[in-house]
């Protein structure tokens, strides 16, 4: 345990310009999980209310005409 | 104080006639005087209790009467009668608009309610997404003529309606509105959900609430419907809706309070468009806030440890040393960890 983190010290925060590059990068990725996580809770809890569940059958209505 | 001076001449007396007659009845007399004091005084303790509870209720009961009750300044007829509390859906703080019912609304408002009605600050391109594809919003806006710019000669010419135009008036100004139906204004709807006390219940419940006919003794002005929810019970606008006076296209059986529910969201959606995100963010919000709250509090609790743990010792100069390791007397700061 004690070498992992050590090594991960060494990886990610021993230089500024690593830690600071790690910090961006996290929270880049952090942000696109929540989103995309809450937007699938949000869309379970609404399944077949908002347009997106309903969409299929206007558009392809008006692609038949 | 008759009493009390009779005492005190009574002493004074005491010393000059010595003798154990006297005192006896000195004794006796001030024995019998208090007690008549205490008499009289418990009487008047009595009564000013009393007197004072009387009047501090009195003047609760006077105050509650003057500003405690709830002052109407009409009378309940002219209040209108509150309207049911239903259970919508979309009202939920989890829960989004039903599209599919906002289209359906959409079409009862097109149908029914547009030729008294405007919506004026719905422009074509919101219902893009939301209720209708691009093409069907881009068709219905061409359906419509729409004011140009001026033109080089300063003519204003029309052309067809564009996403970017609004939803066209069914008058040309309030004034023809009101010619047109019996002097009262069809106000406009698009924040009617917002503009009225029980919002969505009122709609619904103004919308199904006529009655066949006024009850016995309900004066309905000439021109005017009854209607017990809408203020004043007489309005001037006439029952709408009937059943299967749509046809929706998804087959919902359009009765009367099918369509006045599917209007009634949909024009919750006009009033509030921002509905969904607003939701769907503040759940967001709320998330990322309680795992922010969570660290701030470990924090917190991380940097005040080694004060909310030291120990403060004291030993007297000369007294027992009760921590011998200090070489002299002294305050101590211990850290306990
Ligand atoms: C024949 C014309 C006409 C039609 C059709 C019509 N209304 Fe009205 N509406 C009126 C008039 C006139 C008033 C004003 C009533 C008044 O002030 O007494 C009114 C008032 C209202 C009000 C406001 C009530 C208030 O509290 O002030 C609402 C809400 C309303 N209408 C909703 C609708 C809906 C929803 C529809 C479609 C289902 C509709 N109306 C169809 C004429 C109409």
């Amino acid at each position: 345990m004690a070498g992992l983190s050590s090594s991960l010290y060494n990886l990610f925060f021993r230089k500024n310009t690593v830690m600071l590059g790690t910090v961006f990068a996290s929270a880049f990725a952090i942000q696109m999980a929540f989103d995309s996580g809450s937007e699938k809770i949000w869309d379970g809890i609404n399944k077949g209310r908002q347009w997106k569940d309903i969409k299929h059958r206007y558009v392809q209505a008006a692609e038949e005409e | 104080m008759l009493a009390r001076s009779c005492l005190r001449s009574t002493r004074l007396v005491g010393p000059v006639a010595r003798n154990a007659a006297s005192k006896t009845a000195s004794r006796s007399a001030s024995t019998s005087s208090s007690t008549a004091e205490e008499a009289a005084s418990s009487w008047k303790t009595t009564a000013l209790g009393s007197g004072a509870t009387a009047f501090a209720i009195g003047s609760v009961a006077w105050y509650y009467h003057l500003y405690g009750q709830n002052v109407d300044a009409m009378t309940p007829a002219e209040e209108g009668l509150h309207p049911t509390a239903y259970p919508w859906e979309h009202t939920k703080w989890s829960k989004t608009f039903d599209h599919q019912a906002l289209r359906r609304g959409f079409q009862v408002y097109r149908e029914v309610c547009a030729s008294c009605h405007s919506l004026k600050r719905i422009p074509y391109r919101s219902l893009v997404g939301n209720i209708m594809t691009v093409d069907e919003a881009k068709a219905l806006a061409e359906e419509n003529e729409y004011d140009t710019e001026p033109n080089n000669e300063g003519e204003i010419e029309k052309r067809p309606g564009k996403l970017s135009d609004y939803l066209p008036s069914p008058y040309k100004n309030d004034e023809a509105a009101r010619a047109a139906n019996n002097g009262a204004l069809p106000p406009d709807l698009s924040l009617m959900v917002k503009a009225r006390h029980g919002g969505c219940d009122y709609i619904f419940s103004l919308l199904t609430g006529y009655p066949e006919e006024p009850p016995a003794g309900a004066v309905v002005q000439e021109g005017l419907n009854f209607n017990p929810y809408f203020p004043g019970t007489g309005i001037a606008m006439a029952r709408v809706l009937y059943d299967d006076l749509v046809e929706y296209e998804d087959g919902t059986p359009a009765t009367t309070s099918q369509m006045a529910k599917d209007v009634t969201e949909f024009l919750h959606w006009s009033a509030e468009p921002e509905m969904d995100d607003r939701k769907k963010m503040g759940w967001k919000v709320m998330a990322i806030g309680g795992v922010l709250f969570a660290l701030s509090v470990w924090v917190k609790r991380y940097k005040w440890t080694p004060l909310k743990t030291r120990k403060i010792i004291y030993t007297p100069p000369g007294g027992p040393a009760k921590n011998p390791s200090s070489p002299r007397p002294s305050v101590k700061m211990n850290e306990r960890q």
